[in-house]
Parts: structure tokens; sequence; C-alpha cells
């Protein structure tokens, strides 16, 4: 008995020892090697792909933004700032409920099942607002022509791409919002296109908030 | 070219990148757990454990050791959070609650990766980098080294020795595992994962609301590091709640790929190592076939479902992408959805709780397989070897031969020993559901109602027996009854098996070879492969069929 309690405690030192050696390779050397490598190789990308509008940071060319208006009282979700081209819903994003001194923004998704109620009231009420803030005058859009990803959540809530079909569909509300043409807001989207990557990996996506600050840059010119 | 197409050829690109590895990295590996070489940076490690590398260990001895290097790693890493309010480095984040502490704990040392936390909001750099990050790393080597240990079994004849855990481990985890995983960070970064620690700071927005400019607070942190491991390891716990889903993970359509690359070919390219340590390559081939026919008609279904969108809201919305995102659409995050559950990964890159009814009933099934097709890495190649048991043992019985794999005999302590190990995740997960669903208070946990809540629970406890630790994240799975109950059925989920697998490894290394005859079974057949994906198929949709039945398929069949 008292053999097998200092083999134990022998074997669960070494148990120990093991992942304290191993903490210190895997914990503590690799990834500090790894940063020091992509701090010195990619130090745009490894802080976060940090976008500047004149001058300024205004945020990351990776993470969706939302523009939206301020909360009105007794309002739940903002309005739509509609002078700028809109992301994806974020029904999904929460924010931080533990160490609360921060402000952090949560990441997630709605988890909402196919067949659930809510989700179903989602989507039917971000179409119709799809429909309604982008038909302007001479342009109408129909409830077919909006697509999938103009009415769901993504999967982070932080999407930093919509597809360019939905980008498509909010040209001529942001020209006439922007006293724009038409033909110039088209081709600001088309300039912010992305295809598939080596044309079949992922798919065609417009980014945001690059297009917005095109947008904002454009606007100044005019 | 529509999505389609390009999902198709995405899945052809995979398959090809899978297949390039294969066989350097299978041969690499049987030689990294065959050789007599220690490097120098290993004679010192073995020399701080204080561990003879060269000393074989019977079965119970290597048991022994997993267990208590497991046991430290939960008891360290439940500390470190329950002490994380007083370690610098932390962001002034608070100490995590003790129920929380001990599911992470368990579902990190255990390679499940369940999360009942919010990544961003509870853990500081400490914790992610030195301590979950960490386990990343030894529990992808801890399961390496038990299928090893069991190929070990087969090969060998008349001994007892299954090899020294200490080696395997940290072999697994230097010569392997840290290489691999940095290449992949590298790659990851340069696509624009993060890496840094500049903890949580203000970054400038562009509209506010009344005018441009504000400012958003940001998590920085070891991310492409933990990343890379995180799939490399078949890991799956996001640095982010929304893990593979957050562009800081997972930037662009290409690293997508790449990380359902990395998530595979560890478990694929481990039947190579089997075949070349039996002396066999082609057994290695036909259970690779098995596994990769298994795992692409999964994704064949997948696709089908996903693209066909059914369900009141998907088809309101004209297409699947609730929870998924614009730059991998349907086809590449049906095919991580497969993979990542096929695996022992759990890693996600679109919500599966918002798949369609089936598309979330084809990533449930994936884990009641037992994660095998090629499942996590070692765990899925002793957990597929075990069904090659059972399945030639359905063989004999058919022809009223004594069975045998691999010149071994199975006998009775050996299908004794397989059996146990099926029978235990089916009544983990079975049971634990049946007595949540049961009690009063648990259901309470549910997001969804009728059969997608049904599906919650029991999707909660087939992760987590099956240490796969994706999730139906409607459930709010941070109660002390969730917290506790899964990290229960993590822990007996990875290590009961454990103790069958090195069980029946000890039992066939005793045993002389039975030299092969005519009416020897060809396990390196087609034949074999067939019969072993129809015995895989018929066990498990018989255990799981009636519960299967009342979640996802009563959902899939109602819309």
């Amino acid at each position: 008995m008292h053999n097998s309690l200092t083999n134990t405690a022998r074997l669960l030192g070494a148990g120990l020892r093991a992942l304290l050696v191993l903490t210190l390779v895997t914990g503590v050397i690799y990834p500090l090697v790894v940063t020091g490598v992509a701090q010195a190789l990619f130090p745009d990308k490894a802080n976060g792909s940090e976008i500047k509008a004149d001058g300024k940071v205004v945020g990351s060319s990776l993470i969706g933004q939302s523009y939206n208006l301020p909360l009105k009282k007794g309002q739940e979700t903002p309005d739509a700032a509609l002078q700028w081209f809109q992301g994806r819903p974020a029904g999904g994003l929460g924010s931080n409920s533990v160490n609360t001194r921060y402000k952090l923004i949560l990441s997630g998704a709605t988890n909402l099942a196919a067949d659930n109620k809510v989700l179903v009231q989602q989507v039917k009420a971000a179409k119709a607002a799809v429909v309604k803030d982008n038909s302007v005058p001479g342009y109408t859009v129909k409830a077919n022509e909006v697509p999938a990803d103009a009415v769901t959540s993504s999967g982070s809530g932080l999407d930093p791409d919509i597809s360019p079909q939905y980008a498509d569909i909010q040209v001529h509300r942001v020209a006439e919002k922007n006293n724009l043409s038409v033909a110039q807001v088209e081709k600001l989207v088309k300039d912010h296109t992305d295809g598939r990557t080596l044309g079949f990996i992922g798919e065609p996506r417009v980014n945001v908030l690059e297009l917005n600050i095109a947008l904002k840059d454009l606007v100044a010119k005019h | 070219m529509g999505p389609v197409l390009a999902g198709i050829l995405q899945l052809v690109a995979l398959i090809g990148a899978l297949a390039l590895a294969y066989i350097p990295l299978g041969t690499y590996m049987a030689r990294v757990y065959s050789s007599d070489k220690h490097w120098r940076v290993e004679k010192w490690i073995y020399k701080g454990i204080g561990a003879d590398p060269d000393t074989e260990m019977t079965w119970p001895a290597y048991l022994r050791a997993v267990l208590a290097f497991s046991l430290i790693g939960v008891l360290f890493l439940y500390l470190l959070q329950r002490l994380q309010g007083i370690l610098p480095g932390s962001l002034g984040f608070s100490s995590v609650n003790p129920a929380q502490s001990f599911n992470t704990a368990a579902s990190f040392v255990t390679n499940t990766n369940w999360q009942s936390y919010y990544g961003e909001q509870t853990m500081g750099h400490v914790v992610q980098t030195a301590g979950l990050a960490v386990q990343n790393f030894v529990s992808a080597a801890v399961g390496i080294a038990v299928a090893v240990a069991l190929v070990r079994g087969f090969a060998r004849s008349r001994t007892g020795e299954l090899g020294n855990f200490w080696a395997d481990l940290v072999r697994g985890t230097l010569r392997i595992l840290v290489p691999g995983a940095a290449i992949a960070a590298i790659v990851l970064v340069a696509c624009g994962a993060i890496q840094n620690f500049s903890g949580i700071h203000e970054v400038g927005q562009f509209f506010n609301g009344h005018s441009m400019g504000g400012s958003q607070q940001w998590n920085g942190g070891a991310v492409a590091s933990q990343e890379a491991i995180k799939e490399f390891g078949t890991n799956g716990g996001g640095y982010f709640n929304a893990n593979s889903a957050h562009p800081f993970e997972n930037p662009t359509p290409f690293t997508n790929l790449f990380e359902i690359f990395l998530l595979l070919v560890i478990p694929f390219s481990l039947t190579r190592t089997f075949g070349v340590m039996v002396g066999s390559v082609k057994q290695g081939y036909a259970i690779l076939a098995t596994m990769a026919s298994i795992w692409l008609g999964f994704v064949a279904l997948m696709m089908w479902t996903e693209f066909a969108h059914h369900g009141p809201a998907l088809q309101l919305a004209g297409g699947a992408m609730e929870g998924k995102e614009v730059r991998f659409g349907v086809g590449s995050s049906s095919i991580f959805a497969v993979s990542t559950t096929l695996t022992s990964t759990g890693a996600v890159d679109s919500f599966h709780s918002s798949f369609t009814g089936l598309g979330g009933g084809i990533t449930m099934l994936g884990m009641m397989l037992g994660e095998i097709a090629p499942g996590g890495t070692g765990s899925g190649l002793y957990g597929i070897l075990i069904m090659a048991v059972i399945a030639v043992f359905i063989a004999g019985l058919m022809v009223g031969r004594t069975p045998e794999y691999l010149g071994k005999k199975i006998g009775a302590r050996e299908i004794k020993l397989a059996a146990c190990y099926i029978l235990i995740t089916p009544a983990l997960v079975l049971i634990f559901t049946a007595i949540s669903m049961a009690l009063p208070t648990p259901p309470h946990s549910m997001l969804n109602s009728g059969a997608h809540g049904f599906s919650e629970v029991l999707y909660a406890f087939t992760s987590a027996s099956n240490n796969n630790g994706s999730a139906f994240a409607g459930l709010n799975a941070n109660t002390d009854w969730f917290n506790t109950m899964t990290g229960l059925a993590m822990l007996l989920g990875r290590f009961l098996p454990m103790v069958f697998v090195l069980a029946l490894a000890g039992s066939l290394a005793e045993q002389k070879p039975v030299p092969a005859t005519a009416g020897t079974l060809r396990t390196e057949k087609p034949l074999f492969t067939g019969l072993l994906v129809g015995a895989i198929l018929i066990i498990t949709g018989l255990t799981y069929f009636p519960a299967l039945a009342l979640g996802p398929l009563a959902e899939g069949l109602a819309s």
C-alpha cells in the first residue's frame, strides 16, 4: 500500500514536471516566437489590418461595422444611416456581461433554428426594410431581388462583407442620398467587388467599410 | 461559375492537398514514433521530467502515465482560471467561477474544447496562451500516443510492451505539432489573423451615429498561434466566441480552406503511419478508404441539404446564409461543418444550429459515428481500429471462423474490450440527455423550442461525450448543471475508452502472430472497406436512431 502511494506520487510528480516543461515550450516560447516573426514580417496584419481614412484609423478591413443613426426613444433597433452602404444584420452580437468596465463586442450568431418563428419574423422584417429603404423614385426593389445575406445574420456578427447583389440594390439609394450619379456609385461598387480567390475559393464579396471610405472620398471630391 | 460548382472545386482542391501530404506526413510520423534517437532538447526535457524515455511500458503503466498527466492537466488549468484575477497579464479579468473552470479544464484536457464561456470577455492572455493553447498541443499529443500504442499492439508479438508514454508525448508535441502549428500560424497571419499582445484597446470607427469617427474596443491576443494548433490538433476552442467565423481567426476564403486542411491532415495521414508501422501500407489504405468514403458521403449530403435550404426562415431568405459568412458561402461552410464534426475538432466557421434541420442532423450523426472518419488526432485512428476489430468479428461469425486482424486472433477478451469501447459514448450521450430532459430546470437552457430544443441538448451531450466541442450554441450551457454534467461527460468519454484501447493493445501485443491462410479475411481489400463502412453505419444508426428521430429528423422532415 505504502509502495503504491509513493509510486502514484512519483507519477504525478512526473506529470507535473512534464506539463511545466511543455507549457514553457508550447505556451511561452512558441507564441512568443510566432508573435516575433509575425510582427517582423506582417506587422499590419498581425495588429488587425487597420484601415485609415483622412489619416485617421477608422477600423479594420476585416471587421464589419454598423452604419446606423442614434437610437431614438422607444426604439429597440436603430434606423440605418441610409447615406452609407449597409452591412449584414448582426442579430447575434452581444456586449460583455462580465468584466464590465470594458465595452467589448461579443461576436456570435443568433443560433435560431430554420423553423424558429422568431427567425422567420426577423427575416420578414429585414426583407421589408431592405425593399423599403432601397426603393427610390425611379427604382423599385422587388422582394425576390433581395439576396439571402441581406436578411440573415452572419456567424460572427462581424461579417465585413456583403454579396455583390446586395451592394447593387443599394446603389440607387446611396447615389440619391449623396447627390451622386448612379453610374458613379455603380463604378465604385464594381471597383470594390472581389471575385472568388483563384476563381473558385469562397464567394464573391464587397467589403463594406472599404466601399464606404471610397464613397466618402467621392462625396468630398464632388 | 455557380456556388455549387465552386463548392465542388474547393472540395477537389482540398482532397488534392490532403493527398499530397498523406505519404510524407504519414511516413514521417511513423518514423517519429519508431526512431530510437532522441533530440538533444528532448533529452533535456526527459531529464526535467525525470523519466527514462527508453523504458518500455506495459499497458497498465502506459495508462497510468496518461491518466496522471491528464489529471495534472485538469488541476493546473482549473487553478489557472480560478487564480486569473490575481495573475499578471490577464487584462484585469476576474477569476472564472468554479463550475465553469472545471468545465473548461475538463474540456481542453480531453481535446474537446467545448466552451461555455465567451472568449473575448472571460479569458486573458495568460489563460489563453499558457493554459488553453498548451492543452491544445498536449491533449492532441496524448491522443496520438494512445493510437500509436494500439498500433504497436498489432505490430509487436510475445511482449506486453507498448512503448514509453513520455517519449511519445514529447515527440508528438516537439516533432509534429509545434513545427506544423508554427508554419500554419505564420500562414494565417500573412492572410490577416492577428498575433499580438496589445490586450483590449480602443480603435477608431468610421461612423458613430451622429458624425464621422468614434471608437470601438477590440481584443488583441495571440490568436493565430492558437488558431493554428486549434485546427492542427483537432481541438476547436476559439479565441473568440464566434470561433472560426470570426474574421481575426479566419480572415479569408483561403484561410477557411486551409483550416479545413489543417484539421483533417493528421487524422487522415495517421492511417499511413499505421500502415507503415504494421508493415503493410495497404492495410492503411483500406482504413483510409473507409474514412474517406464516409467523409465524402457526408460532405455531399451536407452540400445538397444546405444548397436546397429547406426550412421556413431559410426559404423566406432565399438561401441558408443564417449563421454563415459571405466570404465562405454555403459550399465552403458545408465542408467545414462536416469535417469539424467527423473529426473531434468542433471549431465552427458557421453556426450549426441555424443549418437546415437535416444539415444539423448530419453534424450530429458525424459525431455519433464516434468521430472516426477521419476522427481526432489519434482518437480517430484508435476508434476506427476498434470498429475494424468488430467488423472482423462479424465477418468471422458469418463464416464460422475464429476472426483475426493483422495476424492477431480476435478472441473473447479482445471482443469484450472492443464492445465495451463502443458502448461507452452512446451510454453517456443518451443517459445524460435523458436526465437533462427529465429534470425540471435544465430544459430552461434551450433557446429554440420543440424538436430543435431537444436537439440542442442532444447535441450538447453528443459533442461532449465524443470530445467534439461544437454546439447548437443557442443552449445556455453556462449553468451549474450543464457545466458539471458536460464536464463529466467529456472526462468519461475521453478516458474510459482509452482504458479499453490500451487494454486491447496490451492483449494484442502479448499474442504470437497467426500466419495468414487461404481462409484469412483479406483486410486490405475493398470488400473489407465495404464491410467496415456498413458496420460503422449500422451499429451507430441503430444506437442513435430513436434520439435522432425526435430531434433533427423530425425537424428536417417537417420542413
